[in-house]
């Protein structure tokens, strides 16, 4: 059995989210060092601000300013920062309800050390220097014992209110393909192409899965296919992929490589895309040192009769 | 209700820190080859298939399709899948088979949190305006929750040791689990949880299959009849939530018949030794009641499939006769937020 595959797999992607009147006000408000909750319908005041009452589901509007001091409400601490978090010093995690809030807010609060911390005790904003209009605009709580500062009297309406947060989401993984397709790259790589026979109903699959998708039962039996195909089917790329150093336009085919009994998919090349066809048998091409197929290319055979590939279309 | 509903059967991995050599499918597809076999059934005899799985786990677009190889899902079959726990699959196929539509279901679940770190991927299910650009960690959120009922003077660190000290020596005799027998309780993670009040990370999948009245008894000697199936909701704002209790918990438990008479037996799903302590209270659950018999969540966790294993171990537990009266309990989201309560008999012996 070859060794098990492994490689870094990294996604990243910029969320880009409107947000409703009541967060826009919010967050706004962070912009210009003002907390605003949201009133409810029996005199709560919810920081974070909500646009539906969690209770309720009333719609909120009525925005109210409460103070920049507060109170921690439960806190943990955590002692190895990980990525993306408020602070890259130890740090609390803290709720805390701010002074006019009902209601309690997470964030970071930077301390000294665990022994400094406790329920109750009291805290206000640190802001961020450069704002946005973001939850990260408070850059963390810290300790205060003075008195609350005297509010600013804020009505919740702003110039140049933010109308959307872009939040950037990255998640690392080791991604590892799985015994089936460990076995088909390895094979690749050795310029064999070596797909999957069902026990049931002895399709070949290429490339394995590990499965037959039609009876649920592990494919084992390795089998080796092409390396020359019949092209099933094609469409032609007119728009240049970015990172893709290929000429537009090209074919993108289905490729039903002999003795398989699934089509893969593959660029043509070694033809004009105009001259691609149905039917046209091709080969792979290697690059040097490739572990995958660069292309397929015309074999100069005559064409595959349709009724030879018709069930792999 | 006019229709009798049974757990008939139940099957599950053996969890473990990592499978890299297997792929999702390949993981599943044993489990799901167990469940039928225990049943006699074969995939074209199942009514409604239904899942529960998150692609964020492993990082693998679309593996909930992939997932449906392992099924045979050919010619077409009736089928569904949820963005969470298994748990909520089971509630899905439980009220498929109360329509009359479909007499069995087969629901499965899975989980592979080795290929990525699952302590910020499930950061990624928080608000997304005013928490997850924190990226607060799942250990962090239970940590938060841990403290304030140390606070509330309703357990302290030696209690939540004991929690994972019985629930780890319960799992020693579960061939199934990850983190078994004497476990040391480590060091702070995010104080006050030490790594023993944690959950092992790993990889693992589960499996039951549903049948409904005449057809369970056919098919199971003992079926595990669902007499109640009921989930709630908690606000999505931590600040907003007593974290010392657990009221959509309890909710579900009045809905689901479950303080109707006393259970023997209660599968909770507290990934978290705190979350236990806070279960057992809204669930009313003393002494009495054996309490994750199967070790729990803190034996093992693949998550997406923690909560049907739940549900599966205890009915497994009313097909042998061990129960008569069980509570499963499964959870989603931060702090207990979204909580499923069912409660299974047996036939009287
Ligand atoms: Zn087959």
């Amino acid at each position: 059995m070859p060794e098990v595959l492994k490689a870094p797999l990294v996604l990243e992607f910029p969320f880009t989210r409107s947000l409703g009147p009541v967060q826009s006000a919010f967050l706004t408000g962070l912009r210009e060092r003002v907390v605003l909750g949201v009133r409810t319908s029996d005199a709560r005041t919810l920081v974070p601000p909500v646009e539906y009452d969690p209770v309720t589901a009333e719609e909120l509007r009525d925005l109210v300013e409460v103070a920049p001091t507060g109170t921690v409400t439960t806190w943990a601490w955590n002692h190895a920062p990980r990525r993306g978090q408020p602070l890259d010093t130890p740090f609390a995690w803290a709720l805390v309800r701010l002074d006019g809030a009902d209601t309690a807010l997470l964030h970071a609060l930077d301390a000294p050390g665990p022994d400094t911390v406790r329920t109750g005790m009291r805290v206000r904003i640190r802001w961020a220097e450069e704002r946005t209009g973001a939850i990260t605009d408070i850059a963390c709580f810290e300790p205060y014992d003075g008195a609350a500062p005297r509010l600013t009297g804020h009505d919740g309406h702003f110039d140049n209110a933010v109308t959307g947060i872009v939040a950037p989401a990255r998640l690392d993984y080791t991604y590892s393909p799985g015994r089936a397709q460990s076995a088909y790259i390895d094979a690749l790589a050795g310029h064999r192409t070596v797909g999957e026979r069902c026990p049931a109903c002895r399709k070949v699959y290429v490339p394995p899965r590990g499965a037959c998708p039609t009876c649920g039962v592990a494919t084992a039996e390795q089998v080796e296919v092409g390396p020359r195909g019949t092209v099933t089917t094609f469409c032609i790329v007119n728009i240049k992929a970015k990172n893709l150093d290929i000429e537009v336009p090209y074919v993108y085919a289905h490729i039903a490589l002999d003795g398989a009994d699934l089509a893969l998919h593959g660029r043509i090349g070694g033809i004009p895309y105009d001259r691609v066809r149905m039917g046209l048998r091709v080969e792979p091409v290697w690059t040097e040192g490739a572990r995958y197929p660069d292309h397929y290319r015309p074999t100069g055979e005559p064409d595959a009769q349709y009724e030879t590939y018709k069930e792999l279309l | 209700m006019t229709r009798e509903i049974a757990v008939i059967a139940f099957a599950q991995t053996d969890h473990r820190r990592t499978s890299d050599e297997l792929s999702e499918v390949e993981m599943l597809m044993p489990v799901l080859h167990e469940v039928l076999d225990r049943t006699g059934l074969q995939t074209a005899d199942i009514g409604f298939t239904c899942s529960g799985s998150s692609d964020y786990l492993a990082g693998r677009a679309f593996s909930f399709t992939l997932a449906l190889d392992g099924v045979g899902a050919w010619p077409p079959i009736s089928e569904s899948h949820v963005e969470t726990d298994g748990a909520w699959a089971l509630y899905e196929a439980w009220t498929k088979l109360l329509t009359g539509e479909a007499d069995t279901a087969l629901v499965y679940a899975y989980g592979k949190s080795s290929p990525g770190s699952v302590r910020d991927v499930l950061t990624r299910q928080l608000d997304p305006y005013y928490v997850a650009p924190l990226w607060p960690d799942s250990v962090a959120l239970a940590a938060l929750q841990a403290q304030a009922l140390i606070d509330a003077g309703e357990t302290d660190e030696p209690a939540l040791a004991a929690v994972a000290a019985r629930s780890r020596a319960a799992g020693q005799d579960n061939p199934h689990a990850q983190l078994r027998g004497s476990v040391p309780h480590g060091d702070y993670l995010v104080r006050p949880l030490r790594t023993g009040d944690c959950p092992p990370v790993g990889d693992g999948a589960a499996a039951v299959i549903l049948a409904a009245g005449e057809r369970a008894r056919a098919l199971c000697a003992r079926p595990a009849w669902i007499r109640g199936i009921d989930h709630r909701i908690e606000a999505h704002s931590l600040g907003v939530r007593d974290l010392t209790d657990s009221p959509s918990t309890r909710l579900a438990a009045e809905r689901a018949g479950a303080f109707d008479r006393p259970v023997d037996t209660a599968e909770l799903h507290a990934p978290f030794t705190a979350q236990e302590i806070v279960l057992r209270k809204a669930l009313r659950l003393d002494d009495t009641v054996c309490v994750n018999p199967s070790g729990g969540p803190l034996a093992a966790n693949p998550v997406m499939a923690a909560g049907l294993i739940r549900i599966g171990e205890a009915a497994a537990r009313v097909h042998r006769g061990a129960s008569d009266r069980a509570l499963a309990h499964a959870t989603s989201g931060p702090c207990l937020q979204q909580n499923l309560v069912a409660v299974l008999e047996g036939d009287p012996r």
